[in-house]
């Protein structure tokens, strides 16, 4: 159902934007109260223009946004509320604080609305709810950027906003800090009530924080899904790549087997069980994919309980060292002489003498395996 | 030392600046944040008496400001005077000559506020005239009084524009810079010395003024590089 017919909630977010020129958007969004969405992509997939689309900062060509039951654009209707007439909150990637104003006027900045003799007090307050009281008085050059951070949220929390808007929050902060933040953040997501959108390219902060994860290439939503079924069942080739999928695959069904509730995928010469799909027509060529966490390692010198389910050997091909874990990939003998990818530690590594060239035995996990029905 | 032409260029030089000073704001941040057809075009004409020799300007300025001219002439209409060869002219010609000089430093200065910064007053809920007044004058201001004060002490100094729209009417055109040219031509070199040494002084201090005011434009927006 496109989203614009969909029964509008109060405090949920609702877009659907086209355009070819100047950057090409065709997106799809809903995000309810209390929600977080990360919308999620490579560099130039359009997300920040999104947001800012979202902002009231660009002016899409067609589509609707609406927030709250309040209507932002409406493009058949010729109806458009620039940004100072929306009720957003938005943290830009490098946060835009004043720099002439110190951290209490910062946040005060973000309370045209209400009566100025109540302003003070919601600031202070706010500065309290994310930890930066006794900071009023410093200018934003003499705060670290993790502090910057938070005012940038205190102000964008100001406007008492009908939607949080985050671009790449985290990318100006360091990597102790991020993670600390993080914490931060999903703390403070639970006591707010308006939809979250947050623009990020890192898919672990993704994974971490959001409810709902829309993958966005050159300016078009993908999908979206909550971020675990989005990782396990990604729509399409496209998809499963963006999201730092790997191991993506061709096979042919072989055929269904309803007693053992399993899909035989003929891989190569080997075939491969995987979870039942009824639907799929035995003989047609499919793609899978498996994330590599999916994928179980041998030790070479005792074989794993795991060794009956979708055993394979193959050639290492490739050994990467990144510290505590090696990344291997393993050259496959299908048709298309494929790698597989895995992850394994680095003292498994070291322990079973993993190095270009050996024999390797692996397990596909029957569970993370995914066929991407290309006909739905 | 020719009192009255001192006071007759000061005159000049803090009238033709307060007329700069919404010139300099509006037009610069227009240009700034604009982006059309023809923008390099606009640029270019603003920029041309930087490099067009004064006599050149001076002589468009009084064709087109002349008894003949739509403006001349629309000016002797309402005023019962000519608009060459008085105050007003010298004004008009000034303003215009100065142009450069006000909207060059104050457009780079609004250029210099970053877009986010921007975007962040929009969401914050300001209007046009609040986000002018909390967030873009308060960064750019070095940069609009840099360009007022080149202004000054550019109209301070101006000879050739001066000379051929205004001529050189005592009490009405005679500025400080003709003044000391015609104690050079009747050999008062006395006279001539100690009117171009306060010239001197006033454009060093300007000029020292100036770059103070750059250095700290650049401390306004350090904290984004820490």
């Amino acid at each position: 159902m496109p989203v614009d017919s969909m029964p509008t909630a109060m405090s949920e977010l609702l877009v659907r934007l086209q355009q070819e020129s100047p950057i090409p958007m065709d997106a799809e969004l809903r995000c309810t109260g209390g929600q977080l969405l990360a919308l999620v992509g490579p560099s130039g997939s359009g997300k920040t223009t999104l947001l800012r689309a979202l902002a009231g900062l660009v002016q899409p060509k067609h589509g609707v946004i609406s927030c709250g039951g309040e209507t932002w654009f409406d493009s058949a209707a010729g109806h458009y509320l620039p940004a100072r007439k929306r009720r957003v909150g938005y943290v830009p990637q490098h946060f835009a604080l004043f720099p002439h104003l110190d951290v209490l006027h910062n946040v005060m900045s973000g309370m045209l609305h209400r009566a100025p003799e109540t302003r003070v007090a919601a600031a202070h307050d706010l500065l309290e709810r994310v930890n930066l009281a006794g900071l009023e008085s410093r200018k934003p050059g003499q705060l670290s950027g993790g502090q910057q951070q938070r005012v940038a949220v205190a102000r964008a929390l100001a406007r008492e906003p009908q939607v949080l808007l985050l671009d790449e929050p985290f990318s100006a902060v360091d990597h102790a800090t991020r993670e600390r933040l993080y914490g931060e953040l999903a703390m403070l997501k639970q006591s707010l009530s308006m939809p979250m959108v947050m623009v990020t390219h890192d898919l672990r902060e993704a994974m971490l924080l959001a409810d709902e994860m829309c993958v966005l290439h050159r300016g078009r939503t993908l999908q979206t899904d909550k971020p675990l079924e989005l990782v396990a069942r990604p729509v399409s080739a496209d998809v499963a790549r963006l999201i730092g999928i790997r191991n993506i695959y061709h096979g042919e069904i072989a055929g269904h087997v309803p007693d053992l509730e399993c899909t035989q995928l003929r891989f190569g010469a080997a075939m491969l069980k995987t979870p039942y799909r009824p639907e799929l027509i035995p003989g047609s060529r499919v793609q899978w994919v498996i994330p590599s966490d999916g994928v179980v390692f041998h030790r070479r010198d005792r074989p794993s309980h795991t060794e009956r389910e979708n055993q394979l050997q193959g050639i290492v091909d490739t050994v990467h060292k990144l510290g505590e874990i090696t990344r291997l990939a393993v050259r496959m003998d299908d048709e298309d002489r494929s790698l597989l990818w895995l992850d394994v530690p680095s003292h498994l590594a070291r322990r079973n003498e993993i190095a270009v060239g050996v024999t390797a035995t692996v397990s596909l996990t029957v569970a993370a395996i995914h066929i991407i029905d290309s006909t739905s | 030392m020719d009192w009255q032409a001192l006071r007759l260029s000061l005159l000049l030089a803090v009238a033709t600046t307060v007329l700069l000073l919404p010139v300099s704001i509006f037009a610069g941040r227009w240009m700034a944040e604009s982006s059309f057809r023809g923008k390099i075009l606009l640029e270019a004409a603003i920029a041309t008496p930087l490099v067009l020799p004064p006599t050149v300007i001076g002589y468009y300025l009084l064709v087109g400001m002349g008894a003949h001219s739509p403006l001349g002439a629309g000016f002797s209409e309402l005023f019962g005077r000519p608009l060459v060869f008085n105050f007003s002219g010298l004004l008009i010609a000034s303003v215009l000559v100065n142009l450069p000089f006000a909207i060059q430093p104050a457009q780079r200065a609004f250029e210099s506020i970053p877009q986010d910064v921007r975007d962040a007053a929009q969401c914050c809920g300001m209007s046009f005239w609040r986000s002018l007044w909390a967030v873009d004058l308060p960064l750019a201001w070095p940069g609009v009084l840099t360009g007022l004060t080149l202004s000054f002490a550019h109209t301070l100094g101006e000879f050739g524009v001066v000379l051929m729209v205004g001529g050189a009417i005592p009490g009405e055109t005679k500025t400080v810079s003709i003044a000391i040219y015609d104690q050079v031509q009747s050999l008062n070199f006395e006279g001539a010395g100690s009117m171009s040494l306060l010239l001197l002084l006033i454009s060093l201090g300007l000029l020292v003024f100036v770059n103070l005011l750059g250095r700290y434009a650049g401390r306004l927006h350090a904290y984004r590089n820490v």
